[in-house]
């Protein structure tokens, strides 16, 4: 690896540098998000961005754009310090960012989304539509884009919406730095491929582009250096050609995990329990399949976006699919809503505890009976409080929910209170499969170990646990195997002995599933 | 964004005595309310105001918003809306006359076939919401428009009267006393039953719980695996049989059917259950707060016919009062959110 020669010292600067970022660092509540954060770009280069879930990317940009203020550190741009306090500033700076999710307004046009906010106007107050259409016709003739300037946002296709947020970055004369937050995440390869040619086109000597994607196979095609980053930290720039994708994966995890306190592998003599085929639904997932066994964690690993929740949606019947069968301890069922799979035995503990898993205003006491009121919990319709109370009171002291007292709301509670609270709710229904969507995420690390903990017990119990999980430390502490996910596709299944960090990514940054399921087995067979 | 339990956690030992307390503040606050309220008027007109008969008088014209307003708490909970409450009433009263003058039911059976009908336009109601998935003020406020029509047409716009021999036993629920030598009207001892029941279903039954859940979060109550959808159905149709009541109860009264009338019950009833203290964005409401809203409107509306005020004002004010209560209630929420 050869790290590349220019490697100021912090607080130092490079005028010949188009965008350089300098030490900068940003925390937030409890975490260090950023810390002594730097990159350069430099003029005329595509400068590929990457780094975990997590790493501090979508951070560094919404410092660049003046949407968070940092607390130490540097921006230059043109070699003249970068001061900005919201996105529109930074466009007006030259600095230009497309983010993942795209910014439009879908009810209107393309050219009325292109000048929002700066429509050309007469008498300071009449709109000129013509005016504003004709602007756009020039952009987009300018740009090589084949889009109607009057057609309406909604009614394009996601890449034709992404076009539309290129060509408004580009409309402001002064951009000279393009950032793209993984631009290619909906796009499909010819669409991948017009992408970059419009990067190619908007490169000058003048100019540059910031490209953040976790897709190794198209970084390769298009950049022209490579910056790492890890947990907030700047690890390493490489020049592109002379660098391999394993190289990149190694520093982009390349941190040391306690592999001690993990699993013994699952015992292949355990019944399966549930057996999912060819899952597929309208939007994502594709043919889908896996089994799960009796007592085993098994987690599913991937990036941001690589289906994994749809999964543990669709299999609850919270998402309706377009193919597919599961089987559960042999008997084929469909599953046709969440009140039906939680009647199977299978609980869904969602990723968004506040939004999807948990009455707030509610006491933790109901929050724990909601799933079994009806049946353990009542008689003709009438609720035994009594038994609420008291099995809500068993189960604080079993998992040890600090609250002072089950009547409290569970607002008030901390993040792994809640969560052990929603646990609570799956163990009282007595369910046999658990689906943990990020258990442990915004969850403090004393609290994790102790989520952890009661994950392996329950796994000992008998339980099924599926752990969807984006830290990969988390993944292959607790996994008896892991499941690897890209693109609403499975791209491999690793025995814990083979699941590490770099094994994991390489599948997770696969853009083809075909190709990595291959590379694997592959591997294997060495 | 993942830091925000964190901070939290410190404040996890303190004990934040929740809803109960908060509720509790804001029924005693109603109440209060109610107790100034009539304590004005007392002073204002000492002789007639606090007088048995006026008191009598006052819980008599609580009744049917009362009861309607019983069935906008049960919907309210669930975090939507009841904007039918009032037209449904006047359809269900139509469809009673008909029942018991046009076809000559038996009065028990008319009754009971006006209080499954005023479910059944609850269910529909229901079954627009939970299955179509249409907005709780749409759904309703279409249901709202096509109950007043219905009830025009099925009654040719004209009042259809009872029989004041042959139908006496139905008057005499709303006008009659049970309890012998006072003139207490039964209507009043009908709404505080009806009351009693619709605490037990809130307080003591699965429909309560799920209905302050659905109100709380209507998704992470369907992934907890409650058939949220069946249960808002049920909600609405039960909502809707305490509508059939306040429709035998009006009309009873009234010893007729009156088809143009209705509209505007659903407001005063919304009114209610707002100064009652439930609220609007669903998950948390009393029985008792609504039907101390109920009775604060009918102390205000007859406080101000005694002191001669016109009818017009007596809106004007109840507005206003709508205003002040709400806001005081948001205030100390807001102040409980950030202490």
């Amino acid at each position: 690896m050869t790290s590349v020669e220019a490697t100021p010292s912090v607080g130092s600067h490079d005028p010949g540098l188009l965008l350089q970022v300098e030490g900068v660092d940003k925390s937030f509540p409890g975490v260090k998000a950023l810390e002594g954060m730097r990159f350069d770009l430099r003029k005329g280069e595509v400068l590929g961005l990457v780094g975990e879930n997590g790493a501090g990317k979508s951070t560094l940009m919404k410092l660049l754009t003046g949407i968070y203020s940092r607390e130490a550190g540097e921006f230059w741009l043109q070699g003249r310090p970068l001061v900005v306090h919201n996105p529109k500033e930074a466009q007006e700076a030259g600095l230009s960012i497309i983010h993942q999710e795209l910014n439009l307004v879908s009810h209107l046009s393309v050219a009325e989304n292109i000048w929002l906010g700066r429509e050309p106007v007469s008498g300071g107050f009449f709109t000129r539509p013509g005016e504003q259409v004709r602007r756009t016709r020039d952009l987009l003739a300018r740009l090589g884009m084949a889009l109607d300037p009057k057609a309406v946002v909604s009614s394009l296709s996601v890449a034709q919406q992404q076009m539309v947020e290129i060509a408004k970055a580009l409309s402001f004369e002064a951009t000279k730095v393009l950032i793209m937050d993984e631009p290619t995440a909906a796009l499909n390869d010819a669409e991948v491929d017009q992408l970059h040619e419009l990067i190619r086109r908007f490169i000058t000597p003048e100019t540059g582009v910031v490209y953040i994607s976790h897709r190794m196979a198209e970084l390769k095609r298009i950049a022209d250096r490579i910056t790492v980053i890890r947990d907030g930290h700047y690890i390493d720039t490489m020049p592109m050609a002379d660098t391999s994708m394993d190289q990149v994966i190694a520093k982009m995890v390349g941190r040391a995990i306690n592999t001690a306190a993990r699993p013994e592998n699952v015992r292949t003599d355990r019944p399966v329990t549930l057996s999912v085929t060819g899952l597929s639904t309208k939007t994502l997932l594709n043919d889908v399949s896996f089994e799960l066994y009796r007592g085993e964690v098994l987690g599913f690993a991937g990036l941001m976006g690589a289906g994994r929740t749809e999964v543990a949606r669709a299999l609850v019947g919270a998402d309706p699919i377009t193919a597919g069968h599961i089987t559960l301890n042999g008997t084929p069922v469909t599953i046709s809503s969440p009140a039906h799979a939680a009647s199977l035995g299978i609980g869904y503990l969602s990723e968004d505890r506040k939004r999807l898993g948990l009455m707030l205003q509610l006491p933790v006491s109901h929050n724990i009976a909601i799933s079994s009121l009806s049946g353990r919990f009542s008689r003709s319709l009438f609720v035994n409080d009594k038994a609420v109370k008291a099995t809500a009171e068993e189960s604080r002291k079993l998992l040890s929910i600090k609250t002072p007292s089950v009547n409290q709301l569970v607002k008030y509670l901390s993040g792994g209170n809640q969560q052990k609270t929603i646990i609570a709710r799956w163990l009282v229904k007595d369910c046999d499969i658990l689906i943990f969507d990020e258990p442990t995420r915004g969850i403090d690390v004393g609290a994790k170990e102790e989520i952890y903990q009661l994950l392996n017990k329950l796994a000992e119990q008998g339980k099924s646990i599926i752990m969807i999980s984006s830290e990969l430390p988390e993944i292959l502490r607790m996994s008896h195997r892991v499941i690897v996910m890209a693109d609403g596709h499975i791209t491999g299944t690793l025995p814990a002995q083979d699941a590490t960090q770099e094994t994991i990514m390489r599948l997770a940054t696969h853009r083809d599933a075909t190709t990595a399921t291959t590379t694997i087995t592959e591997e294997a067979g060495h | 964004m993942s830091s925000e339990p964190t901070a939290a956690a410190p404040a996890a030992p303190t004990v934040v005595k929740g809803g109960s307390w908060r509720e509790r503040v804001q029924q005693l606050m109603a109440l209060a309310g109610l107790l100034l309220i009539f304590l004005v008027f007392s002073v204002a007109s000492p002789q007639i105001f606090p007088g048995y008969s006026n008191v009598t008088t006052i819980l008599f014209s609580t009744t049917v918003v009362g009861l309607l307003a019983l069935a906008a708490t049960l919907v309210i909970i669930s975090s939507g809306i009841d904007l039918s409450v009032g037209t449904a009433m006047t359809l269900s009263a139509v469809m009673s006359a008909t029942f018991i003058v046009n076809w000559h039911l038996p009065v028990w059976l008319g009754i009971i076939a006006t209080i499954l009908f005023g479910g059944l336009i609850g269910l529909i109601n229901g079954f627009n919401v939970a299955i179509l998935g249409l907005p709780p003020f749409i759904a309703t406020l279409a249901m709202m428009l096509v109950a007043q029509g219905l009830a025009l047409v099925i009654s040719n716009a004209r009042p259809i009267y009872f029989d004041t021999t042959e139908h006496a036993g139905y008057i005499w629920l709303s006008t009659g006393s049970i309890i012998p030598g006072t003139r207490f009207p039964n209507a009043v001892l009908v709404l505080a039953l009806a009351a009693v029941v619709a605490f037990v279903l809130l307080n003591k039954t699965l429909l309560g719980r799920y209905d302050i859940s659905i109100g709380s979060n209507e998704e992470a109550t369907a992934l907890s695996g409650i058939n949220t959808k069946k249960w808002l159905m049920i909600i609405y149709a039960v909502a809707g049989l305490f509508v059939g009541l306040a429709a035998i109860m009006i009309s009873a009264r009234l010893g007729s059917a009156q088809p143009a009338t209705g509209a505007g019950y659903e407001l005063q009833a919304i009114a209610a259950v707002v100064i009652g203290g439930t609220s609007l964005s669903g998950g948390k409401g009393t029985i008792v707060g609504t039907v101390i809203g109920a009775l604060i409107i009918a102390v205000i509306n007859n406080g101000l016919q005694i002191l001669s005020v016109r009818q017009e004002w007596q809106n004007v004010i109840l507005g206003l009062v709508i205003l002040v209560v709400v806001y005081i209630d948001q205030a100390r929420a807001k102040r409980a959110a950030t202490t």
